[in-house]
């Protein structure tokens, strides 16, 4: 226990357990093919989950993973066995968070395809070698979106504009619940 | 509130792949693409595509060969020409993935060290997460100097991507790390959360061999100047330590650090009362008193609306529940509320944890809420459940009734192997610890294989009916279910219950009369193995087959313990040539190999138990030594091999020669098999002898030596020397080795030897013959029955004082030691905080005598351990002699 906290990896998939975008940080799984049995068991596990607003957990094989379904993709973090699950869950938090930002709120499969490049730099942004560097959504898009391709427009006044949608949308939300 | 949108997805499933960038995407043309990183006109936005598109096929999980690999690399380094930013970010991620090899870094170094000096903050970060990826330690030392200069950098994330590539480093250049600790100390201070966690943990790692330094860290932290969440978290865990390792030396008093640990419960952050609380429930010795504010914030977390937390307090009160289930029963209400909910694994461990705090009044209750839940969870959650229940059963053996009804009730539902497995194994041992439950178990068990489709499964079940159900008051209702299997089942089976109901005729006289008819009726099964076996025991039954004259033969025969194992009972045969001589069954080694436990390790955390030592492919090279030493004309005489030691290392690993000596022991000799091995490709040895010294061990004399010829390269080869003693002495003592030969010089170009040679002699490392080299490690699978068949005449007993020891565990693992014995049914293993432990003991002791030792442990004072020896055996004399063992030992 003495030992930091560590992600052992961050899996995003599609609703049919396919790969989006995937990073592990130890050698857990040390080939392809132990990754995608490990991929293929935490996609069936989670299946019958309904992962609302609230991150779900579940432990098996020494694992935990804590996950999160938004759309058609099926967030994932995952750590050892003695580690602190709420640790975790701030991972996948800014994780999800972060991707919500950069996508715009258009958080869906395609959209994510789409920009697959900030996703990458999101997961490097998240955490390096296991060791989380950063559990806040917004400074973690705001990382990641300094260096947007779409450079036209200024990193402030992007995310102003995105801060107002996002506002907009909470709001229309709230409003028709 | 997203259901348009699903219903959308839905509709143009079949469109969907159009919509992916990277439809039909094809490693080589993206190879091909990648020829654009060398325009001279740099189009940023086309090279960032490309750079995605090769990611993407790395990430999908496509290689690239080396030559690709370095193409793309050395395409990729072109790419710092751009200013671009966006472009800049993805080329570091590319090299990342690239992992390129020493001599390319080189020609990346130049640009990212220009990049870690730049004035974006950005640039610095990220080239700094990149160069220390990739640097080798020879580079390492030239940035050094920037590294230190970024740990203390005023932007958070430069300084955390430098104390985190520190992190990484340290695995690799320990020595430049270390240097650095001034600068992470100042970090550590730093106002930034994120870097005061990164310094923390980069700190705590140059420092953690250095206890003192560890416990003045986390004193002066402790005081409070720790922000952030998850270094409080780190804290938190560094402080654990330090109470675990002090609370080793000094004993009593209030336990230090106890009050920061408390304080953490009334965090804010949800992370840091969780990781506190658990670190005050795994506290060595903890006490009520101590629990308690940490329950009373579980308990809380129970009725949190985030299944994350509620699973959390869950599972950590389900491990206290272990050890103080009396603290854990406040939260039983909040409990039995999480047996309902959406999450199954919180559900699971509320049950379980339920059954570990349980009372005898609350188990029907209990039992009642958990018939709804077994139905919708899976199996593997089960097994956990039904494991639950035995140990409930056996707590509370009043409650039988109820606990194997449910049994019965969900081995009748649907299920795979493993499940039913545990059930039948839970029911079994009611039957065989409650005696009340063994009618109605039997009962369950034979509806069970009426309808069952595990084959494992039934002939277990027909295998303990046999022993089992002769001796129940109405013997003849189980015949029925028997012979069904004969008419209904396959061969396996049906082989399994001609054998059972041979049994039944065995010990049930008026019963026998029908099992005649019936194993008269298997003589014309269509299976070899079914024939056969009705016909030995029509013949033994009836009283005129060769094996058993008399009655006590044939129960003997059917219910003996079969206590070879397998894997040395088939290697024995599988060297048996047909000759003359029929094949002895008493010539099998009785030892078993145990296993390396590092193996089992890693296979997974299931308790060892005795049936596991016998299980697994155990390569036993018993038979092997055995043909090999009769072989040699020296050691004919010696009479029948008793054992052989596994190999003893002689040398350090990596040495010029590498020795091990397995020790044979025979009635009145020892042989000492030296296998050496010449690790030198340029040298020959020749006329390989070991020069014992057996000064320190008097009782033995040297009788014969067998030299090696010769010991080339890489080719193991064996020397023997033998010693005499009497026979019937327990004979121990020190051997002192050198290595002796004649060396000659090999031209590894030729392969071909100089003529000359020169004397040489190594030196090896003593060794030692203890009296746990003349007992066997022979398990039994019932220690109560054996221990009881044994003569109590025999019986020594005597009480010992072991002295001070670090553990109750470790005072039982030596004395294990010293014997040599055999532990049965898993008792050497003994539960943490335990006062004492009882320890039960098999083997065969040199000249074939039977030994069995039961070991009773106790704390007393603070860390004396008193022992109970207790010893039956074959020969009293050998009891005296075990107890004369364990004195000198």
């Amino acid at each position: 226990m003495e030992s930091c906290p560590s992600v052992k990896n961050i899996l995003l998939l599609d609703s049919e357990g396919k790969r989006v975008a995937v990073k592990y940080y130890t050698d857990d799984w040390p080939t392809l093919s132990a990754k995608l049995a490990f991929e293929k068991s935490v996609f069936v596990k989670t299946q019958k989950a309904t992962a609302g607003a609230e991150a779900e957990i579940v432990m098996f094989d020494g694992h935990i993973v804590v996950y999160k379904f938004i759309q058609d993709l099926h967030f994932f973090v995952t750590g050892g066995e003695e580690e602190n699950e709420l640790i975790l869950a701030s991972v996948l938090q800014g994780f999800t968070d972060a991707v919500d930002i950069i996508l715009r709120n258009n958080v869906d499969k395609r959209t994510a395809l789409e920009n697959l490049d900030l996703i990458l730099l999101c997961l490097d942004e998240i955490v390096d070698g296991g060791i989380v560097l950063e559990t806040e959504g917004s400074v973690i898009a705001e990382k990641v979106s300094a260096h947007g391709i779409e450079g036209a427009t200024s990193l402030a006044e992007q995310t102003i504009v995105q801060a107002l949608t996002t506002a907009r949308e909470h709001l229309t939300k709230s409003l028709l619940m | 509130m997203a259901q348009p949108l699903v219903v959308k997805k839905d509709d143009d499933l079949d469109e969907e792949e159009y919509y992916s960038p990277f439809l039909g995407i094809e490693k080589g043309a993206v190879l091909q693409e990648a020829r654009v990183f060398h325009d001279p006109q740099l189009d940023a936005r086309r090279c960032c595509q490309v750079i995605t598109k090769l990611l993407y096929l790395l990430n999908q999980g496509d290689t690239f060969t080396k030559v690709e690999a370095t193409e793309v690399f050395f395409a990729t380094t072109k790419l710092f020409q751009s200013k671009d930013a966006g472009l800049r970010r993805m080329v570091y991620l590319m090299i990342k993935e690239l992992s390129p090899s020493a001599d390319e870094v080189i020609i990346v170094t130049s640009s990212l060290m220009k990049d870690m000096n730049s004035k974006t903050d950005m640039y610095r970060a990220n080239a700094i997460r990149v160069l220390c990826r990739i640097i080798d330690s020879t580079l390492l030392t030239q940035i050094e100097r920037y590294l230190k200069q970024a740990i203390v950098d005023k932007n958070p994330v430069v300084a955390s991507a430098a104390l985190v590539s520190g992190i990484y480093l340290l695995q690799t250049s320990p020595e430049v790390v270390k240097r650095w600790s001034n600068e992470v100390q100042e970090a550590v201070q730093s106002r930034a959360a994120l870097v005061q966690f990164h310094a923390l943990a980069l700190l705590h790692q140059i420092r953690q061999n250095d206890r003192l330094a560890v416990s003045k860290l986390v004193t002066s932290l402790t005081r409070g100047s720790v922000r952030s969440p998850l270094a409080q978290c780190l804290l938190i865990r560094y402080t654990s330590q330090v109470i675990r390792e002090s609370s080793m030396n000094s004993q009593g008093g209030d336990r230090p650090f106890f009050d920061f640990l408390e304080s953490c419960l009334r965090n804010k952050a949800e992370m840091v009362i969780l990781e506190a609380a658990r670190a005050i429930t795994e506290l060595n010795g903890v006490t009520s008193r101590e629990l308690t504010p940490a329950i009373t914030v579980l308990q809380l977390f129970l009725s949190s609306s985030k299944p994350v937390l509620r699973f959390a307090a869950v599972r950590t009160l389900n491990k206290v529940a272990s050890t103080h289930p009396l603290a854990v029963t406040n939260c039983n209400i909040d409990m039995e509320s999480l047996i309902s909910d959406q999450n199954r694994s919180i559900a699971t461990l509320a049950i379980t944890t339920l059954l570990k705090t349980g009372n005898e009044s609350s188990v029907d209750r209990l039992m009642k809420q958990m018939t709804n839940f077994m139905s919708d969870i899976a199996d593997e959650f089960k097994i956990v459940v039904v494991e639950a229940i035995r140990s409930l059963c056996l707590k509370f053996p009043l409650k039988y009734r109820s606990l194997m009804n449910f049994l019965s009730n969900i081995l009748r539902e649907e299920g795979g192997f493993e499940y039913k497995k545990a059930i039948v194994d839970s029911i079994i041992i009611l039957i065989r610890d409650i005696p009340d439950a063994k009618e109605s178990g039997l009962f369950h068990l034979c509806e069970f294989i009426e309808d069952c489709e595990f084959t494992y499964l039934s002939t277990q079940i027909l295998h303990f009916l046999g022993n089992e159900g002769p001796k129940t008051s109405d013997p003849s209702k189980y015949i029925r279910y028997i012979y069904n299997r004969v008419i209904l089942e396959n061969a396996t089976v049906r082989a399994s219950a001609v054998s059972t109901l041979a049994k039944f005729g065995a010990l049930v006289d008026s019963l026998k009369p029908r099992i005649f008819v019936l194993l008269r009726r298997c003589l014309f099964d269509g299976d070899d193995e079914v024939r056969d076996r009705a016909t030995l025991y029509l013949k033994l039954l009836g009283g005129e087959a060769t094996v058993g004259e008399t009655e006590k033969d044939v129960n003997e025969f059917l219910f003996g313990s079969f206590d070879i194992p397998l894997v040395n009972l088939e290697t024995s045969l599988r060297n048996y040539e047909p000759s003359e001589a029929p094949f002895d069954i008493s010539s099998v080694s009785l030892e078993t190999k145990s296993q390396p436990l590092a193996e089992k390790k890693t296979t997974g955390k299931k308790p060892t138990g005795p049936a596991s030592a016998l299980s697994g492919p155990v390569p036993t090279v018993d038979a092997s030594y055995e043909k090999l030493l009769s072989s040699i004309p020296e050691f004919a005489g010696f009479g029948k091999l008793f054992k052989s030691s596994a190999p003893v290392e002689l040398t350090e690993a990596e040495t010029e020669y590498s020795v091990n000596v397995v020790k044979h022991i025979y009635d009145g000799h020892v042989v000492l098999q030296y296998n050496c091995t010449n690790t030198i490709p340029e040298q020959l040895l020749e006329e390989v002898v070991v020069f014992v010294d057996a000064s320190e061990a008097d009782e033995f004399s040297e009788v014969a030596t067998k030299s090696l010829r010769s010991l080339p390269y890489d080719s193991p080869g064996q020397t023997f020397v033998a010693f005499e003693k009497l026979e019937g002495v327990l004979a121990t003592g020190k051997f002192s080795n050198i290595l002796k030969f004649i060396v000659k010089e090999v031209d590894p170009s030729t392969g071909e030897a100089d003529d000359d040679g020169v004397e040489d002699e190594y030196q090896l490392e003593d060794l030692e013959i203890t009296s746990a080299d003349y007992m066997l490690k022979v398990g039994v699978s019932n220690f109560r029955n054996a221990w009881e068949s044994m003569d109590p005449e025999s019986e020594r007993v005597d009480e010992y004082g072991l002295g001070a020891r670090e553990s109750l565990a470790e005072a039982v693992s030596a004395v294990i030691g010293i014997l040599g014995m055999q532990p049965c049914e898993g008792t050497d293993v003994v539960p943490s905080n335990s006062r004492s432990h009882t320890c039960l003991l098999s083997g065969v002791f040199i000249g074939n005598v039977k030994v069995l030792v039961r070991l009773s442990f106790g704390l007393s004072g603070p860390k004396e351990v008193a022992m109970k020896l207790a010893v039956r055996s074959d020969d009293p004399e050998i009891s005296d002699k075990i107890h004369e063992i364990v004195a000198n030992g």
